[in-house]
């Protein structure tokens, strides 16, 4: 699992969908890093200019509602940003997020509590969030048990590689 | 208690007597699609995972090539082509590349790929469309799909339920469309996140196959899962018509356990209309014109309303007239076989002589990616899914959602017209 994380907050609204986080015409593109060269450009042109790499990402219900584009997470990890603080993730987004290591954290309290500019600290382990501008700390909802079964083993793929260890005969 | 159609599904492809909401479960997938995009992720993941050589089952993988094709620029090119490789090199059953497909969603149903009961994930989120069919169908990222195309199985969250029971019959120039907009515009973008909707009631029990795929294909737009109908006699038939592969047709237990049922009355409904900057952002069509609203271009097409009803309306509106002055419209048949039907009913020639610009099949406009990009301070209305912000383009410019017929009527007087009344300038 990561170490902590520590940036400053970059505050958004409900509903980013992931036209405005990945626009449909960078949807042609694989690297990562020039991905993050467009991450939330539809929502906000000017992020990734001023953010500086462990920014934080803090917005309102339903972040990364819309397509099941996979490179929306890989454009916001390709960016620098450390993590997405949300009230709630569309359910594609949330998965996707997991599945490429983007660390993602639900907490309402959370996103009312911090402003644009906070420094924040997360520990993904734990999903404690401090607030080190406003000396406030908080708590993101815990992974379902399989979820975080999922995320200890790494992710899918090693999950992937242990059940084709399991039944090589499946391949 | 018993079950609701998503669970009995869910529970089959498990093995299991019975699943409950919030249960994780592995289930086997009978199909699994992507496109270029998605595909060209998955096939990356799927060559970092060790011991992972090949795809579970060369005939229950879908490859559509439809995104950026015919190929936008080289980089577009260059995914298409490592799909197609990939295709050959796993000896991939399904795999259309230009010319033989068109929209991934349009073209499984109609190969004969999609049947009741069935369990199919695609790597692109309008998969819950082939709900239409009494099959549960969810989209997913690239690294899922890498999952399913080596395991055959992925996890699942059974989803609570959501039952929405439609009564009444559609007035004049109200079509499945407007039944959709109107329910996103209920339920809320984020209305039915994590559930499974599904349709009953008198009206969807009389809609066509096409307008079950449209209402399916939308569930994604108040955030469902899946988005699920009852198969009945015409789904049968035209699964029927395309396979021989034997399927179960499942229905829901009477005492299924729904977390919510919401009626929606259609009787009195006027056509919808879903205005910028979100699809439930809906209003009835006479509500949004008394303003006045010119727009740039009217885009009939995609996986929502791409289908041959959705052409045949539209060039009966259009059929002998044109399009008004400084207005271009964009016609996308969905498949490579809508396109050879409206050919063969003389419909692509009805649309060009109008003014139409009448495109080869695949999803560019509809996602900004190309063939109909709009740019800053354009307006259109399209018969697509979504209009958030940038979407189709410029994040300078506004989509309004609509009906094939609200599309049409609006082609012909340049501004967003309500498709009932017939008094229609002609340019």
């Amino acid at each position: 699992m990561e170490a902590k994380l520590r940036g400053h907050a970059h505050k958004y609204g409900k509903n980013v969908d992931t036209d405005v986080i990945i626009p449909g015409k960078y949807c042609n593109i694989i690297d990562p890093v020039e991905l993050g060269k467009h991450a939330l450009e539809g929502l906000d042109p000017e992020y990734t200019g001023r953010m500086h790499s462990g920014d934080i990402i803090v917005a309102d219900t339903n972040f990364g509602c819309g397509s099941s584009r996979e490179v929306a997470p890989i454009a916001i990890k390709g960016s620098g940003t450390s993590a997405v603080i949300a009230k709630s993730f569309a359910r594609i987004f949330y998965r996707n997020a997991l599945n490429i290591g983007l660390p993602i954290f639900e907490s309402a309290e959370a996103v009312d509590g911090i402003a644009s500019g906070d420094e924040i600290e997360l520990e993904p382990e734990t999903g404690i969030i401090r607030n080190i501008t406003k000396g406030q700390t908080y708590r993101a909802a815990e992974f379902p048990p399989f979820m975080r079964s999922l995320i200890d083993a790494g992710g899918l793929v090693p999950y992937v590689e242990k059940r084709l260890a399991e039944h090589p005969s499946s391949t | 208690m018993g079950m609701t159609l998503t669970e009995k599904i869910l529970a089959r492809h498990c093995g299991l007597e019975r699943v409950e909401p919030g249960q994780i479960i592995n289930a086997k997938v009978d199909l699994v699609l992507a496109n270029e995009l998605s595909a060209a992720v998955a096939i990356k993941v799927m060559r970092g995972i060790a011991g992972a050589k090949q795809v579970f089952d060369p005939s229950r993988i879908a490859l559509v090539a439809d995104h950026f094709v015919p190929a936008k620029d080289a980089q577009s090119a260059s995914l298409a082509k490592l799909m197609k490789d990939f295709a050959i090199e796993q000896r991939i059953e399904h795999f259309f590349d230009v010319g033989r497909g068109g929209i991934e969603h349009v073209v499984l149903p109609e190969e004969g790929l999609v049947a009741p009961g069935e369990l199919i994930v695609g790597g692109d989120s309008h998969t819950c469309t082939y709900g239409a069919f009494g099959a549960f169908a969810t989209g997913m990222g690239s690294t899922d799909i890498a999952a399913a195309f080596v395991l055959g199985e992925v996890w699942l969250k059974v989803p609570a339920s959501i039952k929405l029971v439609y009564e009444g019959k559609p007035g004049p120039m109200v079509y499945a469309k407007d039944i959709m907009l109107r329910t996103v515009g209920e339920l809320g973008i984020d209305g039915a996140t994590y559930r499974a909707i599904e349709y009953h009631g008198s009206t969807v029990d009389e809609l066509s196959i096409t307008g079950r795929i449209t209402m399916a294909n939308m569930a994604i737009e108040a955030g469902a899962k899946n988005g699920i109908f009852h198969a009945d006699a015409k789904t049968i038939a035209y699964v029927e018509e395309r396979t021989d592969r034997p399927f179960v047709v499942e229905r829901a237990d009477p005492d299924a356990a729904y977390e919510r049922a919401i009626k929606i009355d259609i009787g009195n409904m006027e056509p919808q209309i879903a205005c910028p900057h979100t699809p439930d952002n809906v209003h009835p069509i006479s509500e949004v014109t008394r303003e006045d609203i010119p727009v740039d271009q009217v885009f009939i097409g995609s996986c929502t309303n791409g289908y041959i009803e959705d052409l045949r309306v539209v060039a009966s509106l259009l059929e002998g007239k044109r399009i008004a002055s400084n207005l271009r419209v964009i016609v996308n048949p969905g498949s490579q076989k809508v396109w050879m039907q409206a050919a063969q009913e003389g419909i692509l020639t009805t649309l060009a002589a109008a003014g139409c610009a009448v495109n080869t099949p695949g999803c560019g406009a509809c996602f900004g990616g190309h063939m109909g990009t709009l740019g800053d301070g354009e307006r259109a209305i399209s018969t697509t899914n979504r209009n958030y912000v940038g979407r189709m383009g410029s994040p300078k410019a506004e989509i309004y959602l609509a009906s094939p017929a609200t599309c049409a009527a609006s082609a012909l007087t340049g501004r967003i017209t309500d498709p009932r009344v017939a008094s229609y300038v002609e340019a």
